[in-house]
């Protein structure tokens, strides 16, 4: 994408910024790719195979990527939700970053593809659907065609949502349990996550231990638990964490419920613009409590 | 393996819930001191662990307790507009809805959790929360299906007791 390549090739030279963050094509298909010099910039790409949320890059917890200077970062919409969560919490400085943003219609469920393919509703990433943030407004630069809207997957994840919470309660417990002992505490979930910003996490934590850490299914239900908490309000539903799992935990479905729940609570849709505080952390008087006697 | 009495509570007749209350300091502790000395008369399965707020109280401590074999919680702290801090339950009770709903989601049953604002003044009310929480968890049984998620080695509902013993041997 020619226009991609211009802007960080003239970032690049002006020394705006000393590194670009964005995707080339590899041998196994789209990969992030880091970009230092002005005849590089060629490499980049921008297609529906850049799925990888690049944010991840800008996380205090890599600041080897921080030390390279500053950051010319290729961001989709929902790349874009992050780098505002991170700018909300203070883990970022705005001048500390530009941002070249895409206009976007939709990413595969798949990055390692030879080729870019057309989305259809068999292959296309199921979170794509519905999205509001196609082309980001938080951004430096926004580049690109105004795209079409992504196609609606086979089956939506609101719609696997919406199917377990019509189970009864006996019947979730075993799915998320059976799914849940699977996990093997790899924490690539967590790695890969441009909002799990703790320089510590408490699944590290051994005195107290409050996460058990050998995997077996009571402590791999205490840390997705806590996992998902964590990022209550905060998640921008890149799916990153869920194609990470090497064992193929649909942690996209509960991060979709709590998205669910602080809409229906406290009204709040995670967006980029980073003024907008989020839901845990903040409070109104007349929150509802009818869970509370 | 000792021949002590089991006191799990697992037996088939006798189940004896056990729960846990979280309770913040300045509110619902002396609320429960109260009905304590004003002799209310009120069910004993419920140990209370004293906290500055229910800010304080991390959601991790519920799963804690359900993983160290408490088969209901109760958390409970000053009425909205009451916080010694003066926004520690706001901040709490945001919190806990998104826990209740995300545990509901997961398959834990809700009137295993009891959440609460009970005052200092309120012994009345923490005597009926405690019953009513007791009343419920007694109906639902044991929670057999989180000590199923125990590994092997750690003893399937063993008393908090036998597990420290375990730990020593």
């Amino acid at each position: 994408m020619s226009e991609v390549r211009e802007v960080a090739r003239k970032l690049l030279t002006d020394g705006t910024v000393r590194v670009i963050v964005g995707w080339e094509d590899a041998r196994r298909g789209a990969r992030p790719v880091f970009v230092t010099d002005p005849a590089d910039t060629e490499r980049l790409i921008f297609d529906t195979r850049c799925v990888h949320n690049l944010v991840t890059y800008l996380n205090p917890r890599r600041d080897n990527v921080a030390e390279l200077g500053k950051i010319g970062l290729v961001v989709k919409g929902c790349d874009a939700k992050a780098v505002a969560g991170l700018l909300r919490e203070a883990q970022l400085t705005r001048d500390d970053v530009v941002l070249i943003g895409v206009r976007c219609g939709g990413v595969l469920e798949e990055a390692e593809l030879p080729k870019a393919a057309s989305l259809s509703p068999e292959n296309v990433a199921p979170r794509c659907y519905g999205c509001d943030n196609r082309e980001p407004e938080l951004v430096d630069h926004l580049l690109g065609e105004s795209q079409p809207e992504p196609p609606r997957p086979v089956m939506t994840i609101d719609e696997r949502v919406a199917a377990l919470d019509a189970q009864p309660l006996e019947e979730r417990w075993a799915f998320w349990t059976e799914q849940f002992s699977k996990c093997v505490r790899c924490y690539a979930c967590r790695q890969v996550c441009p909002l799990c910003v703790c320089e510590r996490c408490v699944a590290e934590k051994s005195r107290p231990q409050w996460i058990e850490a050998p995997p077996h299914p009571r402590g791999n239900l205490s840390w997705n638990i806590t996992r998902a908490l964590h990022l209550a309000g905060r998640c921008v539903d890149c799916g990153e964490c869920e194609r990470f799992c090497p064992v193929g935990i649909p942690l996209s479905l509960v991060n979709r419920k709590l998205q669910h729940i602080v809409a229906e609570r406290y009204g709040y849709t995670v967006s980029d613009d980073p003024e907008s505080p989020a839901p845990i952390g903040d409070y109104r008087l007349d929150d509802k409590q009818e869970f509370i006697k | 393996m000792s021949d002590a009495v089991d006191t799990s509570g697992a037996a088939a007749d006798g189940f004896e819930p056990r729960i846990t209350a979280f309770v913040c300091n300045w509110c619902t502790y002396t609320g429960a001191d109260l009905a304590g000395t004003s002799r209310l008369h009120m069910a004993s399965n419920v140990r209370i662990i004293r906290l500055p707020c229910t800010g304080r109280i991390d959601p991790l401590f519920i799963v804690k307790s359900f993983e160290r074999g408490a088969d209901g919680v109760i958390v409970s702290g000053c009425h909205p507009a009451d916080c010694h801090y003066t926004s520690g339950n706001y901040h709490a009770r945001r919190r806990f809805a998104v826990f209740h709903d995300l545990m509901e989601f997961v398959g834990v049953d809700p009137r295993r959790m009891t959440f609460s604002w009970v005052s200092a003044s309120e012994g009345a009310k923490w005597r009926d929360v405690v019953d009513e929480a007791v009343a419920n968890v007694r109906a639902l049984g044991p929670f057999e299906a989180y000590r199923a998620l125990a590994p092997e080695d750690a003893g399937v509902a063993a008393p908090a007791g036998a597990r420290v013993e375990a730990e020593a041997s």
